[in-house]
């Protein structure tokens, strides 16, 4: 069932667009937040606000990867396994992480709910390989080991802290509804760059380089 | 060689991404909407040399040009924050840390070209950054820097963050518009450029976040100050993003033209106790080159002389412990992954190719493979659709070019003579090295 509220706020992404159409990819994002996938019920909404079939919205929510068919874990977890990344680690990180959580199948959850698993491509932090997503914040730099401890901890409630990001990991519906245009209040947190964002910054001040 | 800190330069201040963290108000926004006109401001970028960062290089104030002027339809700016293309890892720290730097080149852009309502289009996979570029758009509101009469000027504009769902090819500037549309990110055919019939086919500029957030600096500091970076056809200054086996990978603004070699110095070098094998000059679209480039000068030219491409400036470094054809098979399997499916040669060629790298990676395939994956290279090159068909086919072509012996290596051995955990950064067990 959609709530109330996502009503109220789809009329709002609707707002934004000189044409409604383009509300559609911003509307799948907060049907995700709200039913943790695009459930028909989304898919009427969507196609109710726009004036689509339900096959149209279909057919555009099957394009984009980000969009789910299933449920996912309230922590979804990325590992990039684009060519650098798995060179660095990335494939070991993720044949580790489906050992450790058992699950084998793209977008697969974890009997708990909690965490669900897929192997993403580059996600534009190929200077922090090998990387890990949860819920699209950055953990640079991961091995085998400390993917398994987020995972871990994910699990068992404890806070987990990305490296670039937020303070701690809000719940995947959260982020869609980031993902949707509604901002958290939450850009204050965190750093503004991770050390290998600085090298060359650093360098420069040492030189006394300047442009 | 110096560094050329500018679009980097306030990185490492508190709180860089708000308003203050960037230095106060939007300096070169207030000159260009209250002392200089729209087409000077055209004029500026293109006599400054800028172009294009998000891969092809086109001059950034000639494609500003070719927007109509007074033909009474909306104008349309729409920046391509879609950051996808393996290796390429600049935008994305580049709108963390300082996200102001684009907003205020988008007002710019926009009083340039008339337009008032601009679409920051980001990728759905980084959301901090969302959330970075959503606050200083903002913030930007809050102050009177976007909204009605900005600097009392008159000029009115609108800011739109949208956040993309999971589409390589929505990076293709025509893709991205029919994404934006709502619907599958698929190429239109060109002609009509988007200058003529872009978003909603109305005149549309589409620009790379790195080409968009250069312009507040241009037109501050100057065209002369501009081009006395970098050389006469490719001026001024760059992010070069190395990634790989160096000692330390990162963010380094540089002139444009420098090469390789002085970078990897600036970066401690190659992984300890390793050579340079191959590396991409500007993502996996653009084709491999090896130590023998190391002295190519890191601009259009140069990279075109090299045979290869300047693309994204993604330096993505690979030493000798790492197989290259696993290291093609993967970027294979990622086109055939998000080939869009719109035209037959890449839908189909990408497909076959991941059949035969597959096979040649495992050992059980021969020199006739070989030539039918140069074949299915050649029927794609050129007659795909869009630029991603092409793309594809570069790690493939170029890596035979220099590493036949190493396919060659692993039919001989039964497969892969290369240990992967030796390319890897801990020990098998997942300890840190
Ligand atoms: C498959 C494909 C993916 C692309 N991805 C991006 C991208 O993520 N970001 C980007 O700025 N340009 C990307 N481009 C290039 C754009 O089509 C376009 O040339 C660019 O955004 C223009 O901006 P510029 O002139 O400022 O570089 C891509 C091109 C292709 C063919
Ligand atoms: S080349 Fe590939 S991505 Fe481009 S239009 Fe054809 S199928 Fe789509
Ligand atoms: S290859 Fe993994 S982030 Fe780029």
């Amino acid at each position: 069932m959609i709530s109330d509220e996502t009503r109220e706020l789809a009329r709002e992404v609707l707002a934004r667009y000189p044409r409604p159409r383009s509300a559609l990819l911003p509307l799948l994002h907060l049907v995700q937040s709200d039913e943790g996938y695009v459930s028909p019920d989304g898919i009427a909404l969507c196609a109710d606000l726009l004036g689509l079939t339900k096959a149209e919205v279909g057919a555009v929510a099957t394009f984009y990867t980000m969009y789910k068919r299933k449920p996912v874990g309230d922590y979804h977890v990325g590992v990039c396994t684009n060519t650098l990344c798995a060179v660095m680690g990335g494939d070991a990180i993720y044949a580790a992480l489906k050992e450790h959580t058992g699950i084998n199948a793209q977008n697969g959850v974890t009997d708990d709910g909690k965490v669900s698993l897929e192997h993403i491509e580059c996600n534009a932090a190929c200077d922090f390989a090998p990387v890990v997503m949860v819920n699209w914040e950055f953990f640079d730099n991961q091995t085998p080991e400390s993917a398994r401890q987020i995972v871990d901890d994910l699990r068992s409630g404890q806070p987990v802290k990305p490296t670039r990001g937020a303070d701690s990991v809000c719940t995947w519906r959260e982020a869609e509804r980031v993902l949707a245009g509604f901002y958290d209040g939450r850009a204050d947190e965190g750093v503004a760059a991770g050390p290998a964002t600085l090298e060359g910054l650093k360098l420069a001040r040492d030189r006394g380089d300047k442009a | 060689m110096k560094l050329t800190p500018v679009l980097s330069d306030n990185w490492d201040v508190d709180r860089s991404w708000t308003l203050d963290g960037y230095g106060g108000d939007y300096k070169a926004a207030r000159k260009a909407l209250t002392t200089m006109d729209p087409d000077s401001v055209i004029a500026a970028v293109k006599d400054s040399g800028l172009r294009g960062r998000g891969g092809a290089g086109f001059p950034t104030g000639s494609k500003w040009g070719f927007i109509p002027q007074g033909d009474g339809k909306p104008h349309y700016l729409v920046v391509n924050a879609d950051e996808s293309e393996p290796g390429t890892c600049k935008d994305i720290p580049l709108m963390l840390a300082n996200p102001h730097v684009l907003v205020e080149g988008v007002i710019i852009t926009c009083f340039a070209i008339r337009s008032h309502q601009a679409f920051i289009y980001v990728r759905g996979e980084v959301l901090h950054i969302v959330r970075r570029v959503q606050a200083a758009v903002a913030e930007a509101y809050d102050k009177g820097l976007l909204g009605k009469d900005i600097f009392g000027s008159g000029f009115d504009l609108d800011v739109v963050v949208h956040a993309g769902a999971g589409a390589y090819i929505c990076g293709e500037e025509t893709a991205l518009l029919d994404s934006l549309e709502g619907m599958r990110g698929q190429p239109r055919l060109r002609p009509p450029f988007p200058a003529v019939a872009g978003l909603y086919a109305c005149p549309t500029v589409i620009n790379n976040v790195e080409s968009i957030a250069s312009v507040p600096a241009i037109i501050d500091r100057g065209v002369e100050w501009f081009r006395g970076f970098g050389s006469e056809k490719s001026p001024g200054f760059t992010l070069y993003s190395l990634s790989g086996h160096v000692t330390r990978p990162g963010q380094y603004e540089a002139p444009l033209g420098v090469t390789l070699r002085q970078l990897l110095e600036l970066a401690g070098g190659v992984r300890e106790g390793h050579e340079l094998k191959f590396w991409t000059p500007g993502g996996s679209s653009t084709p491999l080159l090896t130590a023998e480039h190391l002295d190519a000068p890191l601009d259009y030219e140069g990279m075109t002389d090299a045979g290869s491409m300047l693309g994204t400036k993604a330096l993505q470094i690979f030493d000798d412990t790492t197989c290259v054809v696993r290291a093609v098979l993967r970027w294979t399997e990622f086109y055939a992954h998000e080939s869009c499916g719109k035209c037959t040669p890449c839908r189909e060629g990408t497909y076959w190719m991941v059949q035969i790298l597959e096979r040649l990676e495992r050992g059980q395939a021969d020199a006739g493979d070989v030539e039918t994956l140069l074949d299915a290279c050649d029927n794609i090159l050129g007659r795909a659709f869009c630029a991603l068909g092409d793309g594809a086919t570069s790690p493939i072509t170029s890596s035979v070019q220099y590493f036949r012996d190493e396919y060659v290596a692993h039919w001989e051995s039964g497969g892969c003579p290369f240990d992967p955990a030796a390319s890897m950064l801990f020990e098998s067990a997942g300890v840190a090295r």
